[in-house]
């Protein structure tokens, strides 16, 4: 078989050039489109090609043949190829998207010179934080997706922007500040920040320690993840950003916090010791979230609350510290991501079509934009969790999984998911109500919406979709993830025999060994 | 001899305790450019965390530089090389910011969250137990009124463009019932 392993780089490599590229390109805006479009494209063909590499194991890439615990290595393993692709899906359809608005608005959307190479860099270090195989590695795709998302909520700079970004911007450095902070004590603790062989250490050091290590890394992601309590910064700043901003950072941003969560979680420190906090922290997540959202009367508030919400069920997954727990957890991730951007992306529609995004001044879409109401509705159900939909998939598996595990905690999680998914559905039936049926209070605008718009928020759709009828596959894919997660391949596949990886330092020591001139230890304490 | 690497250097902890006791205080505070200056100082105080972290200082980490000490950890070094260049780079965004909102409003303060003004006015219709600086209302919307909204009244200027026209409580609150308080009636 050949070595597709130079793949892995790729999702990563390409649109950090393609940012270069468009950076310089600022004058051309036609040429810049094209780049940015080419590349993410190319970004989601290797994203599914490594979809596919990586059933077959772990596909691991020491950069620059540096062996694996001195230098740094990328892994694609199931859960890192199935979260890769469908962000990367979903980047495409949002800036196809984005394109359109900006050939409508011109400049009152964005700057576009500052527009594209950002949104590549953010794609990039959205890849670059689900590849990794390194702690700090990690932190530096946060900070590259955090840097680039700093930029998106601000573009041109209005009042209401830098109110809210500015909130964004410092609770986001703290968070930051935390995870160096817990990266640090890890490294005292453990001498390495490569996660193989963190997942080999950690379980040798204090349990007392590692307890404060875990919190601490629990919590520098809570915040990412927007867990409450940690989660109020989330639905007072999505809102203000533009429409197709919005959207990615709600399908995306808090995702790769879930993720981290999942990996370390499970990678690092399997014991579930935390589990029960976890379990408390998710009850409390749905059910403010969605109390929140019951309350809203603005479309975009109200599905910020919802996102809220919906990462309690991720981590309620996580917290069950069972195979089916995290199987449910990562189908309701890839579920989600499709999901909540389609709805983000529809209510951008319905912002340009009606002007306003209240629901007490919306009224009469059905009638008035019928493919909207069907753009919405679909969705819209899809999130409440109304049979055959995925978010019905998702959450089915994650309540049998909760009653697999029996304690009287997982009980009152189930419960609590269920009231979760009816005040879910209440919230978007008022807000179909409101948008869509009621007489509305004055006439509305009805702007023309672009075609162009309309297709991608379809595809999406689509996509969400897909997820319904391709749920077998899918769920057979998750399934074998979390059994990746469980038996630990990962470690196996970085660290072949427990010590070094594969790399070029490592074939220099064999080589050293043969001469008999091995050096004494590494120096590392 | 481990024990005399493990343990850690006192200067370097007592400094790194007070760059974060003034970092976190910093970081409490409403103006931007002293939330900057913790973030600064937390920064630096988590960098020297790191070096601590890679254990006591040696000899150059060079291959072929002859020594009788240990060599010092290597690994810590880069890892503080870059967070230092992206706390720089985040530093600057942030003052950016700073002086963005000080062309904007005058001034650099955090503002209210939108929700939070939502909940002063809510409290305001329903009853109020007390005056406070914030039981009044400053724009018309949420947002115009979270913008309005600040701590620290001491620059006389600002203050006067802010609250030229005083807003009357109650009746403007009841000449638009519909828009942002409510949400339960009207909709059907």
């Amino acid at each position: 078989m050949t070595d597709w392993s130079w793949l892995v780089p790729l999702p990563v490599v390409l649109p950090l050039s393609g940012a270069g590229l468009t950076l310089a390109l600022y004058r051309r805006p036609r040429v810049q489109r094209v780049v940015s479009l080419v590349t993410l494209t190319l970004v989601a063909v290797v994203a599914a090609a490594l979809l596919v590499l990586a059933d077959a194991g772990p596909v691991v890439v020491e950069i620059g043949d540096w062996a694996a615990p001195v230098g740094i290595n990328l892994v694609a393993d199931r859960l890192s190829a199935l979260m890769l692709t469908v962000s990367s899906v979903v980047i495409l359809c949002v800036l196809v998207y984005s394109l359109a608005q900006g050939r409508e608005d011109g400049e009152r959307f964005a700057p576009i010179s500052i527009f594209h190479p950002t949104y590549l860099v953010l794609s990039a270090g959205v890849a670059n934080a689900f590849l990794s195989g390194d702690l700090f590695n990690i932190y530096v795709g946060f900070e590259i997706l955090l840097a680039a998302s700093y930029v998106l909520i601000t573009l041109s700079g209005t009042t209401e922007r830098i109110r809210a970004g500015t909130i964004y911007v410092v609770v986001a450095i703290l968070s930051s500040i935390l995870f160096l902070v817990a990266i640090a004590g890890i490294y005292a603790a453990t001498g390495t920040v490569n996660l193989a062989q963190l997942a080999l250490r950690l379980p040798e050091i204090d349990p007392g320690v590692r307890l404060v290590l875990q919190s601490m890394l629990l919590l520098a992601f809570g915040i990412k993840a927007a867990v409450f309590p940690l989660s109020a910064w989330l639905p007072d700043s999505y809102p203000t950003a533009p429409a197709p901003v919005t959207a990615v950072f709600a399908g995306l941003l808090t995702k790769v916090g879930v993720y981290a969560i999942i990996r370390t979680q499970t990678l690092l420190f399997p014991g579930g010791q935390l589990d029960d906090v976890l379990m408390w922290v998710a009850l409390a997540t749905m059910l403010v979230g969605i109390l929140g959202a019951v309350a809203q009367d603005d479309v975009k508030r109200l599905l910020s609350f919802t996102l809220v919400s919906h990462i309690g069920y991720m981590v309620f997954g996580v917290a069950l510290g069972s195979q089916h727990g995290w199987t449910a957890a990562i189908y309701y991730v890839a579920h989600h991501i499709t999901v909540q951007t389609a709805l983000f992306l529809v209510v951008g529609l319905v912002e340009r079509f009606g002007g306003t995004t209240s629901l007490d001044r919306l009224g009469g879409l059905a009638k008035m934009a019928p493919v909207l109401a069907v753009l919405f509705f679909v969705p819209a159900m899809n999130l409440g969790g109304i049979p055959p939909f995925s978010g019905f998939l998702g959450k089915v598996g994650l309540l049998e999984a909760g009653v697999e595990l029996g304690t009287p905690l997982a009980y009152a999680l189930v419960v609590g998911s269920v009231v979760t998914s009816l005040l879910t559905l209440y919230a978007l039936i008022k807000a179909w109500n409101k948008a869509f049926w009621q007489t509305p209070p004055e006439p509305l605008p009805a702007h023309r919406v672009p075609l162009l718009m309309v297709v991608p928020t379809a595809a999406l759709v689509v996509v969400s979709l897909a997820l319904t009828v391709f749920a077998g596959p899918l769920y057979g894919y998750t399934e074998r993830a979390a059994q990746t997660l469980s038996d630990r391949t990962y470690v196996q596949a970085v660290l072949p025999d427990g010590q070094r990886g594969e790399g070029e330092s490592q074939r220099a020591a064999d080589e050293d060994v043969e001469a008999g001139t091995a050096p004494q230890d590494g120096g590392e304490g | 001899m481990t024990d005399v690497v493990m343990s850690p250097n006192i200067v370097f902890v007592v400094t790194i305790a007070a760059l974060f006791t003034v970092g976190t205080y910093l970081v409490l505070e409403r103006s931007l450019t002293r939330i900057l200056l913790g973030i600064v100082l937390l920064g630096n105080g988590t960098n020297l965390l790191i070096l601590v972290a890679g254990g006591a200082a040696g000899a150059p980490p060079l291959i072929g530089v002859q020594s009788d000490r240990p060599m010092s950890d290597p690994l810590p070094q880069a890892l503080i090389l870059t967070a230092i260049v992206i706390t720089l780079g985040l530093t600057a965004f942030l003052l950016a910011m700073a002086y963005r909102s000080w062309q904007l409003h005058r001034h650099d303060e955090v503002q209210d969250d939108v929700e939070d003004r939502r909940i002063v006015r809510l409290a305001a219709i329903d009853e109020r137990a007390f005056e406070d600086d914030d039981t009044e209302s400053g724009g018309e919307t949420l947002d115009e009124e979270a913008a309005t909204t600040r701590d620290e009244m001491d620059e006389g200027l600002a203050f006067e463009d802010v609250h030229a026209e005083p807003v009357p409580d109650d009746p403007g609150r009841a000449a638009r019932p519909s828009t942002t308080t409510t949400d339960g009636e009207e909709g059907r």
